[in-house]
């Protein structure tokens, strides 16, 4: 339990850091901004209390938020992804027996973890995105800067899952 | 009442996904009346001195685009300067010339920006020097190259403002040669272009114009560079153009900044609101 806690500590301040001090920075192709702190909610055990998942959403959104002068909308599209996550853990297991308690590529298979990732990366930046410019006028310019953003984000979740988190 | 307490108990998960939704879009409509953006932005000590350090490290990757656009603006400085004939005027031009001197409307100060960004809706800047230094809100952000934008919130030694890229804020901008007026306004798709309207057709343009101040806001002073027509058309039925403005600021690399007071705008505000205001009393 001590080491959990610990563990997701150290990855919640490596995140946000990463997110704020390198991520944030990059441009890729005009308007892609990849966000990859999620990956701390998507990785939460998936039998962690819900409120534990749901404030620890709150929390790493709202760092970021501090960090990119946004107020709010990080931690309004990190909370709203962290109350759906028990929907859509649900939605794409087929076999309880199958299922890991940490939800990493290596313990569940590849096919489950990009479907994972793709579902809570495009929910949380359409909500993420909607928020920021807060009009439904330019409905599919959004659309086009959220699927963009997402393909680059769950390139960039995945390929973590290969380098940082192996364990 | 004890169903009531244990339908709540049952729910928790919702109801605190609620709470915690209320206090998310609080703080966004909050945020939005954005004379609150002292609190909590990133003039906020704690992320400021964290940008600082990074951006102290980065910037000795960048002193060699810094040297060349710093060697620039001495060589522009410089023929400025050639253009002015002091032989044998300097002497008895001296007290005219210290009279100018006090008459100074605009204060320059430099400072470092330790955060920047190009890629969002709204774009912020943050810079390295506050209220201790001079700096206080509604001054203006000028680069070597052009305008980048205006201070909103300012703590003892950082400050923060709008960047030229947030639509949130608009310009006073104006045609070097035909001195018409209009505004410039960022529509959050290109962070090299920029949209000037209220430009009347009847107006002769050309691709390359140049866009400067109009020195209508107190906070730029006039004909400072912005940047220059790259396209415009005429709309169907409209009276007036469509013009995308390059703006010349390149938001990516700047990093060294001049911050600009008008010390006479208290005067001229206060000038301007009895004028107003006798005016609304008639």
């Amino acid at each position: 339990m001590g080491r959990e806690v610990i563990k997701y500590t150290i990855m919640f301040v490596g995140l946000v850091l990463t997110q704020v001090l390198f991520l944030n920075q990059v441009q890729v192709s005009g308007f892609v901004n990849p966000y990859i702190y999620i990956l701390f909610i998507l990785l939460l055990p998936l039998n962690a209390p819900r409120y534990v998942v749901l404030l620890g959403g709150f929390f790493v959104g709202l760092s970021v938020d501090i960090f990119s002068n946004t107020m709010g909308i990080h931690a309004f599209a990190s909370v709203f992804i962290a109350f759906l996550r028990p929907l859509i853990v649900r939605a794409i297991t087929d076999r309880e027996e199958d299922r890991s308690d940490y939800p990493g590529l290596a313990q569940n298979g590849f096919s489950w973890f990009l479907y994972y990732t793709a579902l809570m990366v495009f929910l949380h930046h359409s909500v993420l995105f909607f928020i920021e410019v807060f009009t439904l006028s330019d409905f599919f310019g959004t659309l086009y800067r959220i699927i963009l953003s997402s393909l680059f984000s769950i390139f960039v979740i995945v390929l973590s899952q290969f380098i940082v988190f192996r364990d | 009442m004890r169903s009531l307490l244990r339908f709540l108990v049952r729910n928790y998960a919702f109801l605190l996904f609620l709470f915690l939704e209320a206090v998310s879009l609080a703080m966004v409509f909050s945020y939005n009346s954005f004379q609150r953006s002292r609190f909590l932005n990133s003039s906020n000590f704690i992320s400021a001195s964290l940008y600082n350090t990074t951006s102290s490290v980065l910037q000795y990757f960048e002193l060699v685009k810094v040297n060349e656009q710093l060697a620039e603006e001495n060589a522009l400085l410089r023929t400025q300067i050639e253009g002015f004939d002091f032989d044998g005027q300097l002497l008895p031009d001296t007290v005219v010339f210290a009279k100018q001197l006090a008459d100074t409307t605009f204060v320059f100060r430099t400072a470092k920006i330790i955060n920047n960004s190009t890629n969002k809706q709204q774009n912020y800047i943050t810079l390295d020097k506050g209220s201790k230094d001079g700096i206080q809100p509604d001054q203006g952000i000028l680069a070597p190259n052009g305008v980048v934008g205006v201070v909103t919130g300012v703590s003892d030694s950082y400050a923060a403002g709008l960047s030229l890229l947030n639509p949130r804020w608009s310009i006073s901008a104006k045609l070097k040669n035909s001195g018409y007026y209009g505004s410039l306004h960022w529509d959050g798709e290109n962070y090299r272009q920029a949209n000037l309207n209220e430009i009347p057709i009847h107006v002769d343009l050309a691709v390359g114009d140049t866009v400067v101040t109009s020195g209508y806001s107190s906070i730029f002073p006039e004909g400072l560079l912005i940047g220059t027509i790259q396209t415009f058309d005429q709309p169907q039925g409209e009276n007036y153009y469509n013009i995308k403005v390059q703006l010349a600021v390149d938001f990516k690399t700047i990093r060294h900044v001049h911050v600009i007071e008008n010390i006479k705008k208290e005067e001229l505000t206060d000038l301007e609101k009895t004028v107003i205001d006798g005016a609304g009393s008639n």
